[in-house]
Parts: structure tokens; sequence; C-alpha cells
């Protein structure tokens, strides 16, 4: 019998401490070589750690929501075997990240539910045809659920189409109206905090100044759907982010200073000449900001293709480290959702965020007569210490002639 | 050299991998695939293919041998037969290269790049190979393992010298005088069979009491009638001990416990696959295993995330149309569709003499797993075109749940029936009863007349018999 003391490992990234995420064992369970005993969060990845050694449980360091320093007693675990013997540091040598797995935060997996009788025998595999089993799993049915009304039990497309509006009928009768008293406690852990440090972190130590003006994006829309009608097969549909993208970088090369990061401790601001844009992007675990890097070195479909990349990525949390950090400024679009204006938090420790509004077809004034026009309002916040309000109001009205005469964004130089 | 950084990566070409790739690319995937090999794998270039062609000119030529005799009853004369190997084995290659040019045009019209090399596994994302022009780094979101497998080994036949595997035997440059094929499964005979058609004294050893094993004996009788028709010789319950002490026979221990040597210029082992994960840096990922095989789920996922594995390296049944589907599956899951093993059967067949096929459960498999069956047996020997066709042998076998009349499993044996795996996967895949395959009008004169019959005599009624 032995003892091995799992210690928090160094994930590589800097970093002094993790926090406890997720708990895949409790002291007294036994575990496999190379079982996933924790997930720890590091900046915004969560890293598996799996157990180098099979045995029992029998310390934990801490509870879900705690910070670890790195190199300190993660997990004790009572070997079987004389192998594991010494007092060990599993992770005291160089240990390579590559075979810890990197995801993003899971949403919390939601109990399947449904009020319709078991089938007859459910050991047996459903009898359905292929067609209707791929239709059954598109749709989301388990077909175990399902009746089928054809020869031998046989459940025909019919049948899966009649549960599925089953499903969608009201199961309950509407409740009377009640006073409800129950409150729930839910520790803020992983993502969430890192957001809440964030927030608090940028509005604290930042004097945000937020500008905002309208925007007549008929010109370009006009040029959107030209672009989207005679695109190659291998390019993707054009949002209006990409273009935003390349004004921006237009625009960041006259006024080189609101493409910069500011140092408050140190009192140094750094410009970059390189235009790396954060998309703030909402994915199922909360907001995280990949980064398209180089824009300014990206043609407009190159600067679609990226972006659409790593909004997949960070949504399917496959998104690294290097691509979710490193932004010099940020976009972030509410667009799809509505509303007029909004007051965007600067990432920090950038000095600007352009925030997108919807576009709205509205009446305008020509001047004699009022005209239909596509309008677009940007909501801009910049760091008010290094940007002074007339630079930024200078730069979303450069943005604003970039994007209302689109040929504009195109010219070279 | 500059690293290559992709979103799926296929390890490996054969069946299960070309496929994953080629659908994956067609689905937009950016998507790389790694192969040694040729494109094609064991299927395309040792295995399927090559030995179907290998089988069909030993048959063609067992024809006119014995059209040489006179005997035959169609009044045919041949004067004079003899096989050219060489012309045998070139004309097989051709076919292997247009098969295996053909899936190399296939992937890069799906958009997929192909690296010639063997890939080893730096971490669960990260592959190093070694191409001919250096190493190259690739990089991938998820990975796909289609390593496939290898030719088991006896420890005390080890291969070389007169010792081969099935792929030596798809390419020798001369017929042997005696073989000695250790391993009674379906490479051994199909292979044992074509090699006495073209002339070989074949002796079959096999440690089960049948070859086969994995069928039934109805299933078997016919072939090994065929075989001992044929003079090939087959040995069971008997264990291939080592070569003798010249070298120049195999030294086997027959059911009774004597030694006894046989003669053999080229002894043929085959007792199975093993998968190919050595040496690919696949034991630093410690996936979990199920025995030998790579553990999968059911969307063939392994224990690490991101990596999944297909084909032969998973296990049982080692078949190419198993490969290909979890390829086409795997594809459509890693781009976002939703996807799940659901597969009723995976249809087998045994190239013999006759062919052996099977869908589905047989009747012993569907009572161990407690239905009440009924089942309908229907002989070629009542069959118009099997009799038109000189080949009466074999039958056609249907099994149904007794109570809803569902059909549950459906096997053959006879020449040509392995086209008829089609017919017997689409009916279990439908759920088919037996009523619906007999009121399916099976177009006269066919082979395939014996299938409706079959469920008709399954009911109770069957017309021609």
């Amino acid at each position: 019998m032995g003892e091995f003391t799992i210690k928090m490992p160094d994930v590589g990234e800097g970093v002094a401490e993790a926090e406890l995420v997720e708990w895949h064992v409790k002291t007294g369970d036994p575990v496999r070589e190379d079982m996933v005993i924790a997930a720890v969060m590091t900046d915004k990845a969560t890293v598996e750690i799996p157990s180098p050694v099979s045995g029992t449980v029998t310390w934990l360091a801490g509870e879900v929501g705690d910070r670890i320093a790195v190199k300190a007693p993660l997990v004790r675990i009572e070997t079987s075997g004389d192998v594991g013997a010494s007092e060990s540091a599993a992770f005291s040598q160089p240990q390579p990240a590559e075979p810890m797995k990197v995801e993003a935060p899971k949403p919390a997996a939601k109990a399947p539910a449904s009020a319709i009788p078991p089938p007859a025998s459910p050991a047996q595999k459903p009898l359905a045809a292929p067609s209707v089993r791929l239709f059954a799993r598109e749709s989301g049915v388990d077909l175990r659920q399902v009746q089928g009304t054809g020869p031998a039990g046989r459940i025909l497309r019919e049948d899966v189409e009649q549960f599925l509006n089953q499903g969608a009928a009201p199961v309950s009768v509407r409740a009377g109206l009640a006073k409800k008293t129950a409150t729930e406690e839910i520790k803020l852990t992983g993502l969430r905090r890192r957001i809440a440090e964030k927030m608090v972190l940028s509005t604290s130590r930042i004097p945000h100044i937020t500008y905002v003006e309208e925007v007549d994006m008929t010109a370009l829309e006009e040029l959107r759907g030209t672009m989207n009608a005679d695109r190659k097969a291998d390019h993707p549909k054009l949002t209006v982010l990409p273009f935003l993208m390349r004004a921006l970088v237009k625009a960041i090369s006259e006024q080189p200073d609101v493409n910069a990061t500011f140092d408050d401790d140190a009192g140094i601001i750094t410009r970059y000449s390189a235009v790396h844009i954060g998309i703030a992007t909402q994915t199922p675990a909360g907001l995280t900001v990949p980064v398209v890097r180089h824009a300014e070195a990206r043609g407009i479909f190159d600067c679609a293709v990226e972006m659409n990349r790593l909004a997949g990525a960070a949504r399917s949390g496959t998104a690294t480290r290097d691509e979710l950090s490193g932004s010099t400024i940020t976009i972030s679009s509410l667009g799809a959702l509505g509303g007029i204006v909004s007051t965007p938090v600067i990432n920090h420790p950038e000095v600007a965020i352009i925030g997108v509004n919807k576009i709205a077809t509205r009446p305008v004034w020509d001047g004699t007569q009022f005209v239909p026009r596509k309008m677009m309002n940007l909501s801009s916040s910049f760091d008010h210490r290094i940007i002074d309000g007339w630079d930024a109001a200078t730069f979303v009205q450069r943005i604003r002639t970039l994007l209302e005469t689109p040929a504009l964004i195109f010219i070279e130089g | 050299m500059k690293e290559i950084v992709c979103k799926l990566l296929v390890i490996g070409a054969g069946p299960g991998g070309y496929v994953c790739a080629i659908r994956a690319g067609q689905l937009g995937i950016d998507t790389v695939i790694v192969e040694a090999g040729k494109p094609g794998g064991t299927c395309l270039t040792v295995g399927c293919i090559p030995s179907k062609a290998l089988i069909h000119a030993a048959e063609e030529f067992d024809a006119a041998q014995r059209m040489l005799a006179g005997k035959n009853p169609m009044g045919i004369r041949v004067e004079g037969a003899s096989i050219d190997l060489a012309r045998t084995i070139a004309w097989k290659d051709g076919i292997v290269g247009r098969l295996t040019s053909g899936v190399s045009g296939l992937l890069q019209r799906a958009r997929v790049k192909i690296v010639h090399g063997r890939a080893h596994f730096r971490d669960g994302k990260t592959v190093e190979v070694e191409t001919e022009t250096g190493q190259q780094i690739i990089r991938a979101e998820t990975v796909v393992i289609a390593t496939g497998s290898d030719p088991v080994e006896l420890p005390n036949l080890p291969f070389g010298g007169r010792v081969i595997s099935s792929t030596e035997a798809l390419s020798l440059g001369e017929l042997p005088k005696n073989l000695v094929v250790v391993g009674g499964g379906y490479i051994g005979l199909e292979l044992g069979t074509a090699f006495a058609k073209m002339g070989c004294q074949v002796t079959v050893v096999e440690a089960m009491q049948q070859v086969l094993p994995q069928y039934d004996a109805d299933l078997v009788r016919p072939v090994t009638r065929k075989l001992s028709e044929r003079g090939i010789r087959v040995l069971t319950g008997a264990k291939a001990i080592g070569l003798s002490d010249t070298g120049e026979g195999l030294v086997i221990e027959t059911p009774e416990g004597r030694q006894q040597t046989l003669a053999a210029d080229r002894i043929l082992v085959t007792v199975g696959r093993r998968p190919r994960t050595a040496g690919s840096g696949l034991e630093e990922l410690d996936l979990d295993r199920a025995g030998p095989y790579l553990r999968i789920d059911d969307r063939c996922r392994t224990s690490m995330r991101g990596i999944y594995a297909i084909g032969d390296v998973t296990g049982e049944p080692m078949l190419a149309h198993r490969a290909m589907a979890q390829g086409e599956m795997v594809a459509e899951i890693v781009a976002g569709r939703k996807r799940a093993w659901d597969k009723r059967c995976i249809p087998a067949i045994c190239f013999t003499d006759p062919e052996i096929v099977s869908a589905g459960l047989s009747p012993a498999e569907a009572r161990a797993q407690g239905y009440d069956i009924r089942t309908g047996q229907f002989p070629f020997s009542a069959n118009g075109r099997a009799m038109t066709m000189l080949s009466e042998e074999g039958f056609v076998r249907v099994v149904a749940r007794a109570d809803t009349n569902l059909v549950l499993g459906l096997q053959a044996v006879g020449a040509g029936v392995s086209e008829l795996s089609a017919a017997f996967a689409l009916a279990i895949e439908m759920g088919a009863r037996l009523e619906d395959i007999a009121g399916t009008i099976h177009a006269h004169p066919t082979r395939s007349e014996a299938v409706m019959e079959a469920a008709l005599k399954a009911l109770g009624n069957a017309l021609h018999m």
C-alpha cells in the first residue's frame, strides 16, 4: 500500500493558481489510471486532470470554486500496488501540457423528461427503417419512447411526427397565481466568475466615455447583397462584421492611439502596428472573446472565414488559449437581438470597444422628403484617460464615413 | 516543414479512413488523411479486392479444366488449358492500381489533403508523419484512428521463407506444389480453394472441430463437401506445431495426439487479424482498450475527447463495409450532425465455393436471445436458374419471430449468393416481416426467387416444394 499525491499541474500559462471547477471523484472513490479526477480553470480554458495511478481517493484539496496554487497537493490516492509507494509528486517532472484535454465548461445537461408510458419491451432495439431512425435522431426523439403503429409494431415516420406534436403540446394546465418563496444559491464558478472579475476590473479602473452615432448602411447593405450573390463557392456569406473589421483597420491606421493597451499600474501605453480584433461571442457557458489576429493582413473574406472558425471553436469549447487572448481592440455585436443603444464595457487592458446595434429601416429627411434608409447605430466606449472625447468622436465619425461609402474601405493605401 | 493545421485528421486510408475523409471533405470540413502505403488499405491492396480477383481467375481456370475432361453435361469440349500465374497476378495488380488511383482521385475531388508517410502521435491533437521529404507535423481538432489490422503471426510459425500470410499469398511468383493452410476461417478457405483450383495440392489445418467455426453446420456443409470433392484435405481438431527439422514440411498434432509431418513448399497462416496499434504512439495516448482493440462507444468515440476510432482497430467484425459505415458516420458527427451507430445488421460473406452469406441472427443465435422463432429453408436444387447454371448446391434460410413474423436473420449458401446480401440487409434494416418478402415479386428465373420461397415456406405455404 502506498500514498500518491497528485499536485496541481503547471498548466503552462504562467499562472500561479487555478480554480477548481469540477470534481469527478470524491473521497473514498476508486480511481483508475488516466481517469479524469478534476477539472481546473485557468484564464479562459478548462483543463482536465487525469490520475497517473490507480487506487482509492483519500483526500481532496478543496471544494469547487476554490483556488489551488500550482504545485500544491490536489488529491491524495491510496494505491494498492507497491509501485506508487513513495510520497510522489506526480507532476513535479516537467509535464507536457498536451495530454490534458482542454474544453470550455459544459452547461449542465438537462435531464430528459417525458410523460409517455414506456414501451412494451425496452430491451429490444426499436423497430424502424433507417430513414425513420435518422429522422428521429435529428428531431431528438428517443425511438424507445415511441409507439409503433406499423406491421409488427414497426415505427413509422408518422409515429415520430405524432410523438413530436404530442411533446410540443402543453403538458399541464395553467396553475393559478400563487406566492413563491423559494430561493436558490448558485456558487459563482468557472467562466462566470472569470467574466465577473473581468467586468469589475474594466468598470472600476477604466473611466468610460461612450459615444453613439447612427450610420446609414444602405450602400453597404447593397454592396454586401451583391458580394454575397456573386461569391465563389468557397467563400462564406458575409455579415456586416467583416466590413466593420476592415473599416476599423483603415481608421486605426489614421488614429493608432485607439489600437492600444494601457498598463495603468506601470503607466505605460502600448500601441500596436498589428490589429488583433476581439469578437465578443456568446457561448453556452458565457461570454468569450476569440481574437481574429492580424486583421490588417486579411481580406474581407479572410476576415469572415477566420471569424466564423473562431466563433465555432469558441462555441464548441475547442478554442485554444492563444485564440482567446491577445486582442488589441474589440467588437461587440448585439445587433441580432435588436436594441438601439448599448454601453459596451472595454475589454481591459484595451482602450476601445466598438458596439454594433441592429440595422433598421428608418425614415430619413434628405432635405426635401423622407426616404427609407437602412440605419444602424454604433455604440462605442473608450478609455477616457487615454482617448479624449474629441478623438473618440473623430474615430467613430471616420468609421461612419467608411461604412457609408464602402468603396473607401477597399481603396488601397 | 511547415506545420499543417486542420479540423479533421484521418490516420489510415483504408476503406474506413478514406470514406470518412471523403465524406468530411464533402461536408466542407478541412480534412487531412495520412497513409503509409497506397490509399485503399488492406481491402484494396492486399485483401478483399485482390483475393476476389484471384478467386475468380481460379474459378475460370477450373471451369476450363472441367471442360477439358469432356465430362461436362453441357457438351462443351476444350483442348488444353493452362494458367500463367504471373499474368494472373499482373491482371490483379492492374485492378488494384485502378481502384487505388480512383480512391486518390475521390479524395482530391473532396479537397482532402493526402500526406504520405507513417503517422506517430505526439499527443492527442498532434501527429508527426515521416514523409519522404522530412518530418511533417499535423495539428488537428479531431483525429480519427483508422489504422486497420495485420495478419496474426503464430509464435511457433513466424512469417518468412515458406511461411506466408495472406498478403504474400496474393502475390506469389509461382504456384506452390503443396500448400498447407493453417487456419480454416474464411480467408484460409477462400485462398486455399483458389490455389487448389489452380492446381496446388492443398491441406487445411484447423484447430476447431469445424472449418468456418463462426457459421452453423448447415451452412458450412456444402462448402466442406466441395472441399473434399476438390481433393482438399481438411484436418480439423489439428494443431500446427512448427516447421519440420529439414524445414521442408509442417509438423502438426492430430486430434489423437500423434505428430505428423505434412509436405509443404508454402505454409499459409490465416489464423485471424490483430489491430494495428503498435508503433504509432497510441501506447502513450493510453486510450481505453476492449481486449486488444480500441474501445469505442456508439459514436466511435474513444476514451479521449476529440479522438475517434473506426474499422479493424476497433474489433470484430473486421469488415470493410463496417469500417466504411463507421467512417461516414464519424465524418457527419464531426460536421455537427446528430448520428449514432444504430445499424441492425452487418452482413458477412465467405467467398468460398460455394459462397456463404449471412445477415442478422442465425436460428441458434435467435433462440439464444430468447426469441421464439420460425424458420424457412429453400434449396437451390428446386430453383430453375440454379439448375441452368449447373450449381444446385446450397439453400436460402430465413429466421423470423414466431409471434410477429419479423425477420431476424437471413442466410444462404450457394453459387453467387454474395449478391443476395443487399436484399438480406435491406429486409432487416427496414424491419420486414415474412409477408413483406413473400409478397414482393421476385423476378423469374433468378436465384433470388429462393429468398421469396424461403419466406413462403416459413409461413407454411411454399409454392415450389
